[in-house]
Formats: C-alpha cells, sequence, structure tokens
C-alpha cells in the first residue's frame, strides 16, 4: 500500500461525506426541533434535479445551486404544513414527502429532458489551494462546495445551535415545547424555520451529486444516502460534530470498498458483499451506540395548546 | 354559604370575570369570578378536576375560554398566549414543571427573553446568580435541570417567573412533589416575596397548606365556584365546601396490642436491583410484612419505590437477594409464577396494566384466562358472567362490554381491584392506588386496602401521599436512594421525622 492510496483514500472519503455533512446537519437541525423529517430523501433528490435543471437552462452553476436551496426550503415548509400546522403523523408525512418529491423529479425530468443522449453541464471546478505539496496536496484537491461544507456550514450550524438564542430556541421547542410556549417562545414558527434551514441544507446536498461530480442528473442519484443521515443523525446523537463524524466514518469505509474492488485479493468477493459494507456497518454502529440514547424530548410528537 | 363575602383590600391586580370553558360536553368552569390583591395570597381550593387548573391555564393564556373576561390592573387584556400573560406581568409554575430538562438553569431562565443573536451565557449566568441571591432562592445556574431535586426544579419555576418580572405568581399545586422541610421552605420564600408586593394565586386540595399561606380562599367544585372565604376559616368547613360533603376519613383500627409475630406472608432480604443508568435502585432491600398487615413505603417519588414494585411483581430483574412468599423463594420469578405464588399487583400506572381498547369483561379476565379455555377458544359466556359478578361486587360503574379506555380514573383502578383481589392474593403489592382519583374513589380504595388486612392479606402500600399512608399502614419503611432509612410502627410515626428521613437527612434511631 502506498502514500498515494491513503492520500487519494482520504480525499475521496471528503468528497464522499460532503453530501452526507449537509443532510446530517440539516437533518439535525429538523430534528433537534423535534421533527423528524424524513423528507430528506426526496429533498435530496429534489435538490439534485432542480440544481441540474437550473445549471443546464441557464447555464449557471451558481444559479442551479440557489434552486436547490429554495427547492429544500419549499420542501422543509411543506414538512412544517404536515407535522406543525396540521399535526399530521411524522412517519406519514415525511415518507410521502420524499415519494412525491422524487415523483415529481422524475416527472419533470421526462418533460425537460425527454430521452435521447445524456444532458451534461460543466461541473463546479475542483479547488487545489495546495497543490505545491505534491501527494499529500491531493487530500485538499476538492471541489467548493465541500470546503464550504467544513468550513462554515459544520462550524456555523454548530455555532447557531449551541450558542446562539435562535439555537436555544430550537433545542427548548425539540425537547419540551409546552416549556418553551410558557416562555413565550413561538414553537410553530421556530420549528418551521428549522424545517426550512434543514431542507436548504438538504437540497444542497444533493445538488453536489449533479452540480459537482457528476455534471448531470441520472434516475436514482440519491441512493438512500438521505436515510443514511437519518441513521448519522441518531449515531451522533443529535450532536452536529458527532454526526460529521459519523459521516467521516461512513464515507471512510464507502470510498475504501470502492478500491478493495480493485485489488486482487478481493477479486473472488461478489462486490455487492463490499458495497453493503458500509451500510452494515452504520446498521452494527447505531445497534451498539442506539441503546440509552436520549432522544429529543419531543420527538415525534406535534404541539398542540388545549 | 359565604359567597363573595370576603374581597381583597385594594383593586386587585388580577381579575376574572364569568369565565366559562367546556371540553366537549364536560364544564370544566362555569361562569367563574375570580380576583387577587396586591401582595396577598388567594387560594383556590378544589377536588381533582374541580377546574382549577383549567381556570389558572385560561389566564396564562395555555388554554383559551369560550367565554369571560380577564381584567389586569382594573383594564381588560386578551390573554392569547403564555407571552401575553408575561407581558402582563403574570407567571405561573404548573404542576408538570415547564423546564427544558438537558438544559442548564441559566439556559431555562434565559429562555424566550434573549435579545440579539448571540447568547450571552455567562452574562446571564450572572444575572441568574445575582437574582438567585437578592430573592433567596439558591439554585446553582449552571447546573443541569434533569440533576436537581423536584424542589430545587421548584425553584428554577419560581425564579423563572420572577426573571419575566410577574407581579402575580400562579402555583399550580406547589407542595405535591415536596417533602414537608421543603414546603416550608417554599413557604418561607413565598412570605419574603410577599412582603415586596407579589401576589399569588395557590392552588391546592390540602386543606392544612391552605390555611397556612392564604389570605383568602376560593373553592371550586365542578366548575363552579362555592365561595370566597378568610384564610382562617376551619379545615371543616373548607372540606364541606370543597366536596359538598364532610369528608369521612377512612382510618385503620388499631389492633389491641400487637400480637406476636407470625409467619410472615411475604420476606424479602437484601434485595438489590439495578435502575437507569446503572445505578444501583435498590441495596440490601430486607423487611416483612405478616398476614392482616399493612406496610407502607414512604420515600419521595424516584427512590426505589418504582423499581421494588418491578422486582416485586416480576417486571424487573433483581440483582440479588430473595423474594419469599410463604417459604417459596421468587426472587427473579417471571409475573406468571408470583402471581401463581399469590402475590396481587396494583401498579402506580394504572392506564398501563390494562388494555384499554379492549371490554371491561376481557381485561377483568386477562390475567386469568386459562380458566376461560373451553377446547381451543374463550369461554365467552363464561368470561361475561365473570365480569358482571365483579362489576356487582365492586360496584364498577360500567358494562362488561365497556371499552375500558371510556372509563373514568376512579371506575379503571375499581377494574384494576376487582381483577386482582378476585382472585385472593396471599400478598397484595399497591403503588399510589388513589393518585388522581377524586374523594369518593379514594375512600373506596383505601376500605378495600383495609378490608383485605382484615381479610388476611399481606399488604405492602408505596405511596407519596403521607397522609395515606399514616391513615392506613401499620408499620412504615422509609425508602431514600434505594436503602431503608428508616423504619417505625405507623402510630409512633410523626410527620417530621418522616420528612427528614424522606429528604434524606438522618436515619431513625
Amino acid at each position: 500500500m502506498t502514500f498515494t492510496f491513503v492520500f487519494d483514500l482520504l480525499a475521496a472519503t471528503l468528497r464522499n461525506a460532503t453530501p452526507l455533512v449537509y443532510g446530517t446537519v440539516g437533518e439535525t437541525y429538523s430534528e433537534r426541533s423535534g421533527v423528524l423529517n424524513l423528507g430528506i430523501e426526496g429533498t435530496m433528490y429534489a435538490g439534485a434535479f432542480a440544481g441540474f435543471a437550473v445549471a443546464f437552462t441557464t447555464g449557471s452553476p451558481l444559479l442551479g445551486l440557489l434552486a436547490a436551496l429554495v427547492v429544500g426550503v419549499l420542501a422543509g415548509a411543506v414538512m412544517g404544513l404536515l407535522t406543525v400546522t396540521l399535526g399530521a403523523n411524522q412517519h406519514v408525512s415525511g415518507i410521502g414527502l420524499t415519494i412525491g418529491l422524487i415523483g415529481i423529479s422524475e416527472f419533470a425530468n421526462r418533460l425537460l429532458f425527454q430521452g435521447g443522449e445524456l444532458r451534461r453541464i460543466e461541473p463546479m471546478p475542483l479547488l487545489e489551494p495546495l497543490a505545491f505539496l505534491g501527494a499529500p496536496g491531493e487530500i485538499f484537491h476538492q471541489y467548493g462546495l465541500t470546503y464550504i461544507a467544513f468550513l462554515v456550514v459544520v462550524p456555523l450550524a454548530w455555532w447557531v445551535l449551541q450558542r446562539s438564542s435562535f439555537g436555544l430556541e430550537i433545542r427548548a421547542v425539540g425537547d419540551n415545547p409546552e416549556a418553551a410556549d410558557a416562555a413565550g417562545i413561538n414553537v410553530g414558527r421556530t420549528r418551521y424555520l428549522a424545517l426550512m434551514i434543514g431542507g436548504a441544507l438538504m437540497g444542497i446536498g444533493g445538488a453536489f451529486f449533479t452540480l459537482a461530480v457528476l455534471g448531470s442528473f441520472t434516475l436514482d442519484i440519491i441512493a438512500g444516502r438521505g436515510w443514511v443521515c437519518v441513521a448519522l443523525v441518531i449515531f451522533g446523537r443529535w450532536r452536529i460534530g458527532r454526526g460529521v463524524l459519523g459521516a467521516l466514518l461512513f464515507s471512510l469505509l464507502f470510498s475504501l470498498q470502492f478500491r478493495l474492488r480493485i485489488l486482487p485479493g478481493f477479486g473472488e468477493l461478489p462486490f455487492e458483499v463490499l458495497l453493503a459494507l458500509p451500510y452494515l456497518v452504520v446498521i452494527l454502529a447505531l445497534a451498539l451506540s442506539g441503546r440509552n440514547v436520549a432522544y429529543p424530548g419531543a420527538y415525534l410528537k406535534p404541539y398542540r395548546r388545549s | 354559604m359565604t359567597a363573595g363575602a370576603v374581597s381583597g383590600s385594594a383593586a386587585p391586580v388580577v381579575e376574572l370575570r364569568g369565565i366559562t370553558k367546556r371540553f366537549g360536553d364536560l364544564v370544566a368552569n362555569d361562569r367563574v369570578d375570580f380576583d387577587v390583591g396586591r401582595g396577598e395570597v388567594h387560594a383556590l381550593l378544589g377536588e381533582n378536576g374541580a377546574g382549577k387548573t383549567t381556570l389558572m391555564r385560561i389566564v396564562y393564556g395555555l388554554t383559551h375560554p369560550d367565554a369571560g373576561q380577564i381584567l389586569v390592573g382594573g383594564r381588560p387584556v386578551a390573554i392569547r398566549s403564555p407571552k401575553d400573560a408575561i407581558a402582563a406581568g403574570i407567571g405561573m409554575v404548573t404542576q408538570h414543571f415547564s423546564l427544558v430538562r438537558p438544559m442548564t438553569v441559566a439556559e431555562n431562565v434565559v429562555l424566550g427573553r434573549t435579545g440579539g443573536i448571540r447568547l450571552e451565557m455567562a452574562a446571564a449566568a450572572a444575572r441568574v446568580a445575582e437574582a438567585s441571591e437578592r430573592l433567596g432562592i439558591r439554585v446553582d445556574p449552571g447546573a443541569v435541570v434533569a440533576e436537581l431535586s423536584v424542589g430545587e426544579q421548584q425553584r428554577v419555576e419560581i425564579l423563572k417567573a420572577l426573571a419575566r418580572d410577574c407581579r402575580v405568581l400562579i402555583l399550580d399545586e406547589p407542595t405535591a412533589v415536596l417533602v414537608p422541610q421543603e414546603v416550608e421552605a417554599l413557604f418561607a420564600t413565598l412570605r419574603r416575596l410577599l412582603d415586596e408586593g407579589l401576589s399569588v394565586v395557590f392552588i391546592s386540595h390540602k386543606l392544612g397548606e391552605v390555611r397556612a399561606i392564604s389570605d383568602r380562599v376560593s373553592v371550586l367544585r365542578r366548575g363552579v365556584m362555592v365561595g370566597t372565604v378568610e384564610g382562617s376559616t376551619d379545615e371543616r368547613e373548607l372540606a364541606r365546601m370543597m366536596v359538598g360533603r364532610p369528608m369521612l376519613g377512612i382510618r385503620r383500627t388499631e389492633r389491641a396490642g400487637a400480637g406476636p409475630p407470625s409467619t410472615p406472608a411475604l420476606s424479602v432480604r437484601d434485595l438489590g436491583a439495578a435502575g437507569v443508568h446503572g445505578l444501583p435502585a435498590l441495596v440490601d432491600l430486607s423487611f416483612d410484612v405478616q398476614p392482616g398487615e399493612i406496610l407502607g413505603v414512604a420515600g419521595v417519588s424516584g427512590n426505589g419505590q418504582t423499581e421494588l414494585v418491578g422486582v416485586l411483581s416480576g417486571m424487573r430483574h433483581p440483582s440479588g437477594g430473595s423474594i419469599v412468599v410463604d417459604g417459596v423463594e421468587l426472587a427473579g420469578a417471571s409475573p406468571r409464577r408470583l402471581m401463581a405464588a399469590g402475590i396481587g399487583r396494583i401498579p402506580e400506572d394504572r392506564h398501563a396494566s390494562l388494555i384499554p381498547d379492549l371490554s371491561v369483561a376481557y381485561n377483568l379476565a386477562i390475567e386469568r384466562l386459562d380458566d376461560f379455555r373451553r377446547g381451543g377458544l374463550l369461554d365467552e359466556p363464561a368470561i361475561r358472567e365473570h365480569a358482571e359478578q365483579l362489576i356487582a361486587r365492586f360496584a364498577i360503574r360500567a358494562r362488561p362490554d365497556d371499552r375500558v379506555a371510556t372509563l373514568s380514573g376512579g371506575n379503571i383502578q375499581k377494574v384494576l381491584l376487582a381483577r386482582v383481589l378476585s382472585r385472593d392474593p396471599r400478598v397484595l403489592v399497591v403503588a399510589q392506588p388513589t393518585r388522581g382519583l377524586d374523594v369518593g374513589a379514594t375512600e373506596y380504595v383505601r376500605s378495600e386496602l383495609l378490608a383485605r388486612r382484615a381479610a388476611g392479606t399481606a399488604v405492602l402500600l408505596v405511596s407519596e401521599d403521607l397522609d395515606e399512608l399514616l391513615a392506613l399502614a401499620d408499620r412504615l419503611i422509609v425508602l431514600y436512594e434505594g436503602r431503608i432509612v428508616g423504619e417505625m410502627r405507623a402510630g409512633d410515626a410523626d410527620p417530621e421525622q418522616l420528612g427528614m428521613l424522606m429528604a434524606g437527612r438522618g436515619r431513625a434511631a
């Protein structure tokens, strides 16, 4: 095993972790406010499609990114309408939202880009600030969205949640909405905001695939990564730092199995086994770390003043 | 009747006029008038379900009235949410505390009143510390609420309300969760605050406390204001207003001289059990209960009572020790074996012990379905007949086919009693049997327990209600942090000493 292999593996880990970080931070915000947003898979999917469609039509990846963000905010607002305003069951609402958004995205895809050859856009460029380091610099050979995820979104999201008044309100609303209400906090508004911020992050996480990695939109592009984020939030015990750590671990395994496949020693093994490995590890990690977990106090509970 | 005979000295700080609130067919408040003056404690007295809490939730904006008016300082105000109430200078400490448990004291106190984006936690903590010093309410601003005792949590609630400059403080059953010493401390704090002009609405159904602290007492019965009287009105009169008849007061009859101890029906030795965080919840518990004896277990909730009942009913595994019923070792046995050995239980959470969607008849039969099996099928007529007999014997106000979910708390408890007592248990384990029941149902349950005692059953009675323990139990043990810290004959027990033991201060000689 060479150093190049390691640097390449670490670079891939950061790259693969990027959409998971956006999704996990977004889901953490939703859940800390007391709403399990299972619309995440669909929100990432819609973000991926909307980002691509707008970037392809306008020729501007930045406008595409903006579109993904807006779609994410809207998806969060719909989740708010269902679970906060209407008090519907969060599981059903979330799964319904996911099915709906995937369906709408694929329908729109067929209308706009019917059949024919694969439409492509110029993917966002890779940044290479430390190229002069040679091989180790390869680790930092990343997309701008990856830099933004780790250097801006994660620290800012942590600071807002733990150190700002708004974060205190989110945590209060998610743990004891009655207490928050009695303290004069608008429970519904706070939950809507948390869902919309979370949705925006999920949308961007989805757009990372179309705008940065692939430069195109393909069906089943998210491939369950939204569900992985839901698991990572629990693995991270609703803490941003631990959730990001989980995303990194998952991506490390994910990237590793890709590389193991082409090694001669693993040639005999069906690749599906290796592909399943990171997911199995998530299940195992959840089973081991998921016991005695302190869920947010108002998890899954709609709030109604009598 | 002395309705409206007494009024506050000055103009009321808060006044309610004609408040009406219906929940479906139930009229929780029927044209209720109420007011509280400056520097006054006005108690709101009434049985469970009389509408006290609903009335005050309306004042605090947590519930919306169907009719009526709220005046603050003589001017009508619209209180649509707690935010409006806080702005009007009204604070409330609800029965189930409105605290965010994973957060610190300081975070809870500043919650909802943080200006700006950044949370100035250090400054907030300093302010909280200063307020706590000035008001004489001792709490550590940096402590996490979940780790505080109930009394401390209550102090946080009061501090929270005062930090919002409230002029009227509503306390909903504030003493229900406190030991006697904590009650004294609470009253001392309140008296100091009253001198500074605070007004207090004190919701309670405990006559002694109401008389100890109140200037005026208003009594609600079934949603209707019965009257307002001086705080010094005697207990008999208050009780009569509250229940509409004098309370009977169920008590055990002292037996003439304690006979020689017979063989205990239940014998527990060195019993241990693990709690939630791996800490021991029960430590080396040893006690006996004789046939025909009620052994009371006193203690503030969370000191091992739940675990003790769990272990004795087979729902929780002991970590060591022995449980012997009539010479048979039962530690760690399944609920089924324990039942077969003669242990009957009436658990703390009565709703969790019945299946609300099933009928009364099935719920009554469910612990002994083997008796109602005919071939592979259930003997429906027998189940029904069994239910009809028990309904008659225990005066359950329900039909065999009624779903348990539709029953009142008192009737649910009767179903449980009927199910357990119809098996004629040798040992009865009872937890909080009258919690949340009205006076009539409470008296019924207590008299049933005494009837079992007379019939020779060994009863282990776990209760947070000291009056109940003192009225029913022959002997008492006190649990603190999973250990027995005191044991005494109930006749020799005085509340002061019990309170000390329950608070973990001192051991019985």
